[in-house]
């Protein structure tokens, strides 16, 4: 491996976690990051580590999403060991609720087709009586919940710094302030370089796009296709108070500080990751109708983030075929998925290990006909 | 650590006076200062534990920036005492770490 170097392109959770995990499989990596003026999805993340629903119309992610959280514990350990930072982890399960009999029947039907298909993902339906007990002060328009309990949360912030200081631990290295203007190929010599907006450049055997939204851009150079595109998500934050919620729910949960996270909505907004008003008030309606008692609780905090998407809301992972040696990573699920980004896409993407069984199904070709 | 006032009302006449009451003491202050000028000016250092470590703290800006000066107001918890103007009957206590919210099971 003396000869192999890896450059990661985009250093959020996804291109830390994939650098990462091929810094520790040996080779030398080197994290080109946009820095602060990014949209770093990586920051406005909700911070759930969840498999619950996951993969319901593709099985091969709930397995995937399974892995994750079974092997989060794992990367929790590492990077805490190795760097002192915790990420924050914890796995108490998580709750999704239902407002009506009609929604508690379809989550049912979900959650069963998924383990139909091979998910293996353990659920159980509670009607409102068995989930005050779980979650006490729940409102009264909840009629019930599913719970799994493989759900947790973790801190994205103090994820993203466990990984960036884990890099750097092993002697890779991040450098920030990098726009990447054009990534180049060069088939004979079997060697990347990869060009920055103000003129730097910087040469390596393999290549991995972790971009976010950037990657839409950056693939076609390297015979890739990303149809990435933003899909905004507000979230708010309470003032800290007093452990109430022992367990995270999809839309709402207590971080280990005690503030309150209300999330998030789902916008077509294009690239602007702003606040609005209205969609704040709606946010914080359902809480208080999830739990009235916030109603008595301070908002401090509200901010909006852009998820990089797929048309179908599923990850990339491939290697180029005509520029070998070249990767494409996609996914907003850049939390729930760090263990497995690290542990098995890093492994891949640095030449340590095969690509993971029955991957082909991740591939961007499936997009052809999208823009 | 001094229970001196370190700041001090100027006296004049013509001032309304109201009464407050922290933690069970009752304060006589003027009408119109902020909650938190009226502590500082009775001897108040101490009028919040933080979150994290239970450490004492008090008033930094004055102006609603640093939520340093939280105190429990007529039994709401977390208020900003340098945002707030005292009013007569007023009861306060120091805010104790974070803000409780009140669980109460809907059944």
């Amino acid at each position: 491996m003396g000869n192999q170097s890896l450059t990661v392109i985009g250093g959020g959770l996804v291109g830390a976690a994939i650098a990462y995990g091929a810094v520790r499989s040996g080779i030398h990596v080197r994290v080109l990051d946009q820095g602060d003026t990014a949209f770093r999805a990586s920051r406005g993340n909700f911070g759930l580590v969840w498999v619950q629903s996951k993969g319901h119309k593709l099985p091969r992610y709930a397995r995937w999403s399974r892995d994750a959280v079974t092997r989060w514990p794992a990367l929790q350990q590492e990077l805490l060991q190795l760097t002192g930072v915790d990420a924050g982890l914890q796995q108490p399960g998580g709750f999704w609720l239902g407002f009506s009999d009609a929604e508690m029947k379809a989550r049912c039907a979900l959650l069963e087709n998924v383990n139909q298909h091979g998910g293996e993902v353990p659920f159980e339906i509670m009607n409102r009586s068995k989930l005050v007990q779980y979650l006490p002060g729940i409102g009264q328009a909840v009629v019930g919940g599913s719970f799994c309990p493989m759900d947790g949360h973790a801190n994205p912030l103090m994820l993203l710094r466990a990984l960036h200081a884990g890099i750097i631990c092993r002697g890779s290295e991040v450098i920030s302030g990098v726009e990447v203007a054009r990534i180049r190929f060069d088939s004979e010599k079997q060697e990347f370089e990869t060009f920055s907006g103000d003129g730097r450049s910087w040469k390596s055997t393999r290549i991995v796009l972790a971009a976010g939204l950037g990657n839409a851009r950056l693939a076609p150079q390297l015979g890739l296709n990303a149809p990435v595109f933003p899909t905004r998500g507000q979230v708010l934050i309470t003032e800290r108070l007093k452990p109430f919620l022992r367990y995270p729910m999809n839309k709402l949960r207590q971080t280990l500080e005690g503030s309150v996270q209300v999330g998030s909505t789902s916008e077509d907004v294009g690239f602007n990751d702003g606040t609005s008003t209205e969609r704040i008030e709606w946010l914080a309606r359902r809480a208080v109708t999830t739990f009235p008692a916030l109603a008595y609780a301070r908002l401090v905090r509200a901010w909006g983030a852009l998820r990089p998407l797929t048309p179908d809301g599923y990850p990339i992972y491939q290697e180029s075929s005509s520029c070998p040696g070249a990767f494409i990573a996609t996914s907003h699920s850049g939390v729930s998925l760090a263990s497995v980004h690290c542990f098995v896409i890093g492994a891949w993407m640095s030449g340590m290990a095969e690509r993971p069984p029955d991957f082909g199904v991740f591939n961007g070709d499936r997009f052809a006909n999208s823009k | 650590m001094t229970t001196n006032a370190l700041f001090s009302i100027p006296e004049s006449s013509g001032h309304d006076m109201v009464t407050i009451a922290f933690e069970g003491r009752n304060l006589t202050v003027p009408a119109g200062i902020s909650v938190a000028a009226a502590l500082l000016s009775n001897g108040v250092s101490d009028f919040r534990s933080s979150v994290v470590g239970q450490a004492p703290r008090a008033p930094y800006c004055m102006m609603g920036a640093c939520f340093e000066c939280l105190v429990e107001i007529n039994e709401f918890p977390a208020r900003q005492s340098c945002l707030i103007s005292v009013q007569d009957g007023m009861r306060v206590r120091r805010q104790l770490g974070a803000s409780a919210i009140n669980i109460k099971d809907e059944l």
